[in-house]
């Protein structure tokens, strides 16, 4: 069972990402986590969707989705070198004492202290699950007071050498 | 798709009040004309009184049912019976959410339809409004598609889509949801040539290069079989299936959905699979050595338990809709595309395989174990008296069921020769819809012998609809099959819960005869085969509407039965 990041192209029509939700939910495939924002092109939208099936899924999963009218690119991005990103915002108990420490855990995940309180800090991170995974372990010690993730959002690599190296 | 091809002949009300002001309703009127359509089934109500208000003295005919569900199943019987999408209107709320079961029942068979429905005015939705009900986000996994409508001047845009994703590729039910100020909005006339739809492709014509490997498949099989489905039917191709068969010898095994997409009486036609099936056609698909789907999807009645299904085969696999290729069984050739087209690629090159041996041991198990039961001729068989309504109507009539043991028994006993001449619920397998689609089918062919064939469980579902019969005076025959039970969950008690016949018992009534009666129709009854033959006569040759209460064998079953979640070798063959 491997994870897998699919990219779906949708029209940017009301009740879409229920339509594509209720579909996945209807067949039995699981859902790690589904993003949606604006696309490249005006009245497109672009869906971001992590789910976990053998290849046996993923075929269903790609093509139930290409039957929906309002689906008009289906991709299978992480067949393909892909960056693939979230953003989590980790609000933790911080006091003067160990206000320094938690800076220092942050700074090696080029996260950010982006709102400092009395009794705690909002630290803001992105990158892979992975990473943001290792950055909560890591603070999880200090109390985590509220934890907000984005889910993937991704992207296919560049196809030229220059870019593949560049990345 | 010969659907596309018979709505454009149809197209014939060009917009001569282009760009003339309008009501929603009435666009949407004018629209549905444009696309062909002669008949609508509704129900009306608040949400859609500006519809029902256009429609007074309109040139559309509306067919009033007396239920939505009437309507819908009414719509899908005139459907199926040509090949052009239905089309229902119902008010919001509770017209809409009647609609489920019949767009459902539409959805999981591929039948065209469009269902309108009116919705509360648009400054309301969300309130939880008199009469509101989210329909779109209700019918999302049951349509192929449907629409919200909010502004009067999409509608023809939309009505023309909504006919189009119905009738191209893979048929569905479409749903358009129209809030009342939408109907009441006025707004300039046109309607637009052309459909365009970035999302929606669907590939009609196949890849050559699988349609090489099948034919290279074919030539070195021994062991091949044809199963044919819905698809064959959906697609207009039966006269390309008779090709092929013809051209490489290989013997047809039809589906509940494809069993009028290939001739009875063929020589070659080696009955229904699953479930119920024939021990032939069970027992060919587990010896072949090539399996080759037309337009079936592999539905668990059909296979019985996957793993064993078909194990010597190679399959391939032929649908319009890529989504049915791999999703129940591994496919060794997969073939996106529109069966008819498939199937002329496909004349072109196949050579016929070697396969006289298999074919002599075909005939030879369709000569020892066809569809047998006892009969006797005190009581009515229901087996006898399906065969003796086909052999009335020599195979021409078209035949509604509901679901249940009298559907296995047409299915069985019934042979097919002409297309369409089946409409059954298969998918979703639902009672109440036999007499409803009937309605819709005899609208449809007013010079056909249309015969409802329904259990006495089923035709309770939706009796109310003897009114509409009623009303225009159509010569529908309503056959009742009455053993008092609700006879395949009795089947299955019998077998599987030791005879514990929880809630199965229908001896209550009504008394169907008396019920036609209040209704205006004649009604008969017949309680041996010599009656049934008597009144069966006098029905066929009554001009309006006729319900026979058959009372027949209370506790015959259906066989054979490949019991739930066993192979299809694994049948029971019954006592006979």
């Amino acid at each position: 069972m491997n994870k897998h990041t699919i990219s779906v192209l949708v029209n940017d029509q009301p009740g879409v990402l229920a339509r594509v939700a209720i579909l996945l939910g209807q067949r039995g495939f699981n859902i790690d986590s589904i993003t949606v924002g604006r696309s490249e092109e005006a009245g497109l939208s672009r869906m971001i969707i992590v789910t976990t099936g053998d290849e046996k899924i993923l075929e269903q999963v790609m093509k139930q989705l290409h039957k929906l009218v309002d689906v008009i690119k289906v991709q299978h991005l992480s067949a393909n070198p892909m960056v693939a990103r979230e953003l989590a915002l980790i609000k933790v108990g911080a006091n003067a004492a160990n206000r320094s420490e938690i800076s220092g855990i942050v700074e090696p995940f080029r996260a950010s202290i982006v709102d400092v309180g009395p009794n705690t800090l909002v630290i803001q991170a992105t990158g892979d699950s992975g990473k943001i995974d290792a950055l909560i372990e890591l603070l999880r010690p200090y109390g985590i007071k509220e934890l907000s993730r984005t889910g993937v959002t991704a992207m296919m690599r560049g196809t030229s050498l220059a870019a593949k190296i560049a990345n | 798709m010969s659907t596309e091809t018979a709505m454009a002949e149809k197209r014939s009300y060009f917009p001569q009040d282009l760009g003339k002001p309008m009501t929603g309703a009435q666009i949407l009127l004018r629209s549905l004309l444009m696309e062909g359509v002669e008949y609508v089934f509704g129900y009306p109500g608040g949400a859609v009184l500006p519809i029902y208000d256009s429609l007074y003295g309109h040139e559309l005919k509306h067919i009033l049912t007396r239920h939505e569900q009437g309507a819908i199943h009414a719509a899908d019987g005139y459907a199926r019976s040509t090949g052009k999408p239905g089309v229902v209107i119902a008010t919001s709320g509770p017209g809409a959410t009647n609609l489920v079961t019949g767009i459902a029942t539409a959805m999981m068979d591929s039948v065209p339809l469009v269902c309108i429905t009116g919705n509360v005015p648009q400054n309301l939705i969300g309130t939880d409004a008199f009469q509101e009900a989210n329909i779109c986000g209700i019918t999302f996994p049951i349509t192929k598609h449907n629409y919200f409508v909010r502004d009067a001047a999409e509608l023809p845009r939309i009505i023309r889509e909504a006919f189009h994703i119905a009738t191209t590729g893979r048929p569905g039910p479409v749903l358009v949801d129209i809030p009342k100020d939408v109907s009441n909005q006025v707004t300039n006339y046109y309607y637009p040539e052309k459909v365009q739809l970035r999302g929606y492709n669907p590939t009609t014509k196949p890849n050559r290069l699988q349609i090489d490997r099948m034919c290279q498949a074919i030539k070195g099989a021994k062991k091949p079989v044809i199963l044919a489905g819905g698809g064959v039917v959906h697609s207009g191709a039966e006269k390309e299936l008779l090709d092929f068969v013809e051209k490489t010898k290989i013997p047809v095994i039809t589906t509940l959905m494809g069993l009028a997409g290939f001739s009875g009486h063929h020589p070659f036609h080696l009955g229904m699979p699953g479930m119920h099936g024939s021990y032939t056609a069970n027992h060919a698909i587990q010896e072949s050595d090539l399996l080759i789907s037309i337009g079936a999807r592999f539905d668990d009645r059909v296979t019985g338990k996957l793993s064993t299904f078909a194990r010597n085969a190679k399959i391939v696999h032929i649908d319009v809709d890529p989504a049915e290729i791999g999703k129940n069984v591994e496919t060794f050739v997969p073939i996106v595309g529109d069966v008819k087209l498939v199937l002329q690629a496909v004349n072109e090159k196949a050579e016929q395989p070697e396969t006289e041996d298999w074919i002599k041991q075909l005939m030879e198990w369709k000569r020892q174990y066809p569809y047998s039961y006892e009969n006797d001729d005190k009581v009515i068989k229901p087996q006898w008296l399906i065969q003796m309504i086909y052999e009335s109507t020599k195979g021409e009539a078209i035949i509604t069921t509901d679901v249940g043991q009298h559907q296995m028994w047409v299915a069985q006993y019934y042979l097919f020769d002409n297309p369409r001449s089946f409409i059954t619920s298969g998918g979703l397998g639902t009672m109440g819809f036999g007499f409803p689609a009937a309605i819709g089918a005899q609208f449809a062919n007013p010079d056909k012998t249309v015969v409802a064939i329904t259990g006495d469980g089923g035709f309770q579902m939706n009796m109310q609809e003897l009114a509409v019969a009623a009303e225009h005076n159509i010569p529908v025959k309503i056959v009742i099959v009455n053993n008092r039970y609700l006879g395949m969950v009795r089947q299955w008690q019998e077998l599987f819960s030791q005879r514990r016949y929880s809630a199965v018992d229908l001896s209550s009534g009504p008394d169907f005869v008396k019920l036609a009666e209040a209704y205006g129709i004649k009604g008969m009854r017949a309680s041996t085969p010599e009656e049934a033959l008597d009144v069966w006569n006098k029905a066929l040759n009554h001009e309006g509407p006729v319900l026979i209460d058959f009372e027949v064998e209370p506790e015959e079953n259906v066989f054979p039965m490949v019991p739930p979640g066993a192979g299809l070798d694994d049948m029971i063959m019954g006592g006979e």
